[in-house]
């Protein structure tokens, strides 16, 4: 086909030379080009409308107009979120379970990083790809950790690239992720509200209204946002079919992702997959409004210190020493 | 090479003249369009090459629109790439063109009066593009419309985005509504009235600023990235953008005056070089004192510069593109500064041609990339586009040239035949 295209080119340009009539020439170069070119771009932008059924296409129509997560009422909650079960069935062949969970009342959740414990497995690295649906083909990790010398406090000088036994002598561990601060500078910067700070602390994004302008992550001083660069790859044998709207679900391309501290677990009253998956205990997580919690007790009790505190962040996550 | 370019031997000749109370809008976008389509054969396969270009970006782009941003050079690390620094340079050259408005409407220069319609029909084609590089840089361009008001959510004030939103979109209207209506009225054989035109006229040079303040707080806003979060951003976009803005004007004027009947005085090319020298120094002043805070006594903060002037663990892609750029722009400068040739345009033109090439070169990739470089998390990656993000840029170029010469040609016939009138 495009080699009949560029022939046809090639004859409108040769008449043109040809003939002195140069506007004729110049009016046919112009409709076949734009011809060619409005064939390139619907090719190119709607591939899978013709393979899609007519049901497929009426919800994803339905889906293009919805509002943003924030504005919608329950009853349009449950409406598409049976879209988004439907869909799932349709298009991948799974039975996926999204919520809509809100948050529960008098929570706020918080996270503790225990550097003396931490070894460096990447068990809670594994766990998180599994839980969180995230990109097996670029390889997306939410979770990131760093071999650091001794003298060191800051992750960013650390190694993140270390591929060795662990752990080794004289070497400690670091973990980042996204640090779900209290003054996001990521929710400020979004030009359509697609970001926000959840009344239980819990920075998310409505995958379906973020336009992929990725300023957010250009605002991010953690590194905790990821975007989806291509359509995500996971085996549908390996997805996580229990699902939040705002969490795990499977993203489009095109969309900003990022930690939510597994928020279809936690707003269950589970931990995180990070936090269950550490064989050595050293991530902490919990309610911070809860005095009776682990997280309280750390804060409490232990010398703790946050990433890069000068900037006002107020990160709800904590680093600390045994 | 010039001759190329050429309108024909006269604007006027091909005309088919239209009797005055024929005249009315739909007369005056017919007219429009049909001058635009005659012209030399040299003139058509400019525009044929035009087209071509925008069609292999379009081409470019379907794979974008297929694969996503993975087709692109870009990556979790650096996340703006070659879009969002043309995007950048080319607000400068939209915000340029108040620098023939103001001289033109406040101070009533009638040498400038002649060529601020020029310099506006510039500024619509950069802001076009503009627009055009924001488009095609998002992950999700069916979803554009949730960023407008009422239909969408509009996160004002809060976000520098949706302000950059706001100062463009309106910029693009005053810089194209009021060259419109004082054409118009030209096309109708009437003087424009300036009493309804000088409040949009005097809005549109407060604006200038303001497109070029708000996208330089749009980086300068980020306190993740250091490299950025620097207050001279703002001054020195204005400085670089004045200097790079009226240069591509100078070439245009140039090309203008040599391959059409409408002639450009002398003294607008010398004030033209005026602004150009004193914009092009005062950037390299500031130049100079973000080098010195960088490198005098480097700091955590100073990796990002570390990484453009001299590279870093092995990476160091742009430390010849920055070198390149830092060079030709102060030889570029001295020569318009101390005028070697005597006002010679063989001297004068090029030199213009390489301050402009130099100030996108720094001001585009030189300052977005290494933004980004290395991540918060500190590492050290390097960029480079793919050949999809050039093509579509280069489509995106076609795009904003064929709209200027459109626009230009246009407005040229028009005055043309109302100064003869």
């Amino acid at each position: 086909m495009s080699s009949e295209k560029s022939d046809s080119k090639k004859k409108g340009c040769a008449s043109f030379l040809d003939e002195k009539s140069s506007r004729r020439a110049f009016l046919k170069g112009l409709s076949i080009a734009a011809a060619a070119g409005s064939a390139a771009l619907t090719t190119g932008c709607i591939p899978p409308a013709a393979a899609m059924g007519s049901e497929e296409l009426q919800l994803r129509w339905q889906e293009f107009f919805k509002k943003n997560y924030r504005l919608m009422t329950q009853e349009e909650k449950d409406a598409t979120v049976a879209r988004l079960e439907r869909l799932a069935k349709l298009h991948n062949n799974l039975d996926v379970q999204v919520s809509s969970e809100p948050p529960l009342e008098n929570v706020l959740y918080g996270y503790a990083f225990n550097i003396t414990r931490c070894e460096g497995f990447m068990e809670c690295v594994a766990a998180c790809v599994k839980e969180n649906n995230l990109d097996r083909k670029t390889h997306t990790q939410y979770i990131r950790i760093f071999e650091m010398e001794p003298g060191q406090l800051d992750p960013g000088t650390g190694d993140g690239q270390y591929f060795h036994e662990v752990p080794v002598e004289n070497k400690f561990y670091m973990g980042t992720q996204c640090f779900h601060c209290e003054n996001a500078p990521c929710t400020k910067a979004c030009p359509t509200r697609a970001t926000w700070r959840e009344p239980d602390g819990i920075v998310v994004v409505d995958y379906d209204w973020c336009i992929g302008c990725r300023y957010c992550q250009a605002a991010c001083p953690y590194y905790g946002r990821r975007f989806n660069w291509g359509q995500a790859e996971v085996p549908p044998e390996e997805v996580t079919t229990r699902q939040h709207y705002l969490g795990n679900r499977l993203r489009p391309k095109g969309k900003m992702e990022k930690c939510t501290f597994c928020i279809q677990r936690t707003r269950k009253g589970r931990l995180p997959a990070c936090v269950e998956a550490c064989p050595t205990g050293a991530r902490v997580f919990g309610n911070l409004l809860d005095p009776e919690s682990e997280i309280r007790w750390v804060l409490k009790n232990k010398k703790v210190f946050r990433w890069k505190e000068e900037l006002g962040t107020d990160p709800k996550f904590w680093y600390f020493i045994d | 090479m010039v001759r190329i370019l050429s309108f024909g031997t006269s604007l006027t000749d091909r005309w088919h003249m239209r009797a005055l109370h024929e005249k009315n809008l739909r007369t005056f976008l017919a007219d429009v369009i049909c001058w635009n389509l005659r012209g030399s054969i040299g003139f058509q396969l400019f525009r044929l090459v035009l087209l071509g270009c925008m069609g292999m970006g379009v081409y470019a782009y379907s794979f974008q629109a297929r694969y996503g941003l993975s087709v692109t050079g870009m990556n979790d690390i650096v996340s703006w790439g070659f879009y969002i620094s043309n995007f950048t340079f080319l607000v400068g050259v939209a915000a340029a063109a108040v620098m023939l408005i103001l001289p033109a409407y406040v101070f009533h220069d009638p040498d400038f009066h002649r060529v601020v319609i020029i310099g506006e029909g510039v500024a619509v084609g950069a802001l076009v593009m503009c627009l055009s590089f924001i488009l095609v840089d998002l992950g999700g361009p069916l979803q554009a419309w949730h960023l407008i008001p009422v239909i969408g959510i509009f996160n004002f004030p809060s976000s520098i985005l949706a302000w950059d939103v706001v100062v463009l979109n309106g910029y693009l209207l005053l810089n194209a509504l009021v060259p419109a209506y004082i054409l118009y009225s030209h096309y109708r054989g009437r003087p424009a009235d300036e009493r309804k035109y000088r409040p949009f006229v005097f809005l549109s040079i407060f604006w200038a600023f303001s497109i070029h303040m708000v996208t330089a707080f749009l980086y300068q806003g980020l306190p993740a990235r250091p490299f950025w979060n620097n207050p001279l951003m703002g001054p020195r976009f204005l400085a670089s953008a004045f200097a790079a803005g009226p240069a591509l004007i100078t070439l245009i004027l140039a090309i203008i005056h040599s391959a059409t009947t409408y002639s450009i005085d002398r003294s607008v090319f010398s004030k033209l070089r005026l602004i150009i020298v004193i914009s092009a120094i005062i950037n390299l002043i500031m130049l100079f004192s973000e080098v010195f805070k960088e490198f005098y006594f480097p700091t955590h903060h100073s990796s990002s510069a570390m990484y453009l002037f001299f590279g870093m663990d092995g990476h160091n892609s742009l430390v010849p593109w920055i070198w390149t750029s830092v060079g030709v722009n102060v030889l570029a400068t001295l020569v318009l500064a101390f005028n070697p040739g005597k006002s010679n345009p063989k001297v004068l033109l090029p030199a213009c041609l390489f301050l402009f090439v130099a100030i996108w070169m720094e001001k585009g990739i030189g300052l977005i990339v290494p933004g980004l470089i290395p991540s918060p998390l500190g590492e050290v990656v390097d960029y480079l586009p793919t050949w999809v993000e050039l093509s579509v840029t280069l489509g995106i170029f076609a795009l904003g040239i064929t709209i200027v010469t459109w626009l230009i040609r246009a407005a040229l016939i028009i005055e043309q035949e109302y100064v003869g009138y």
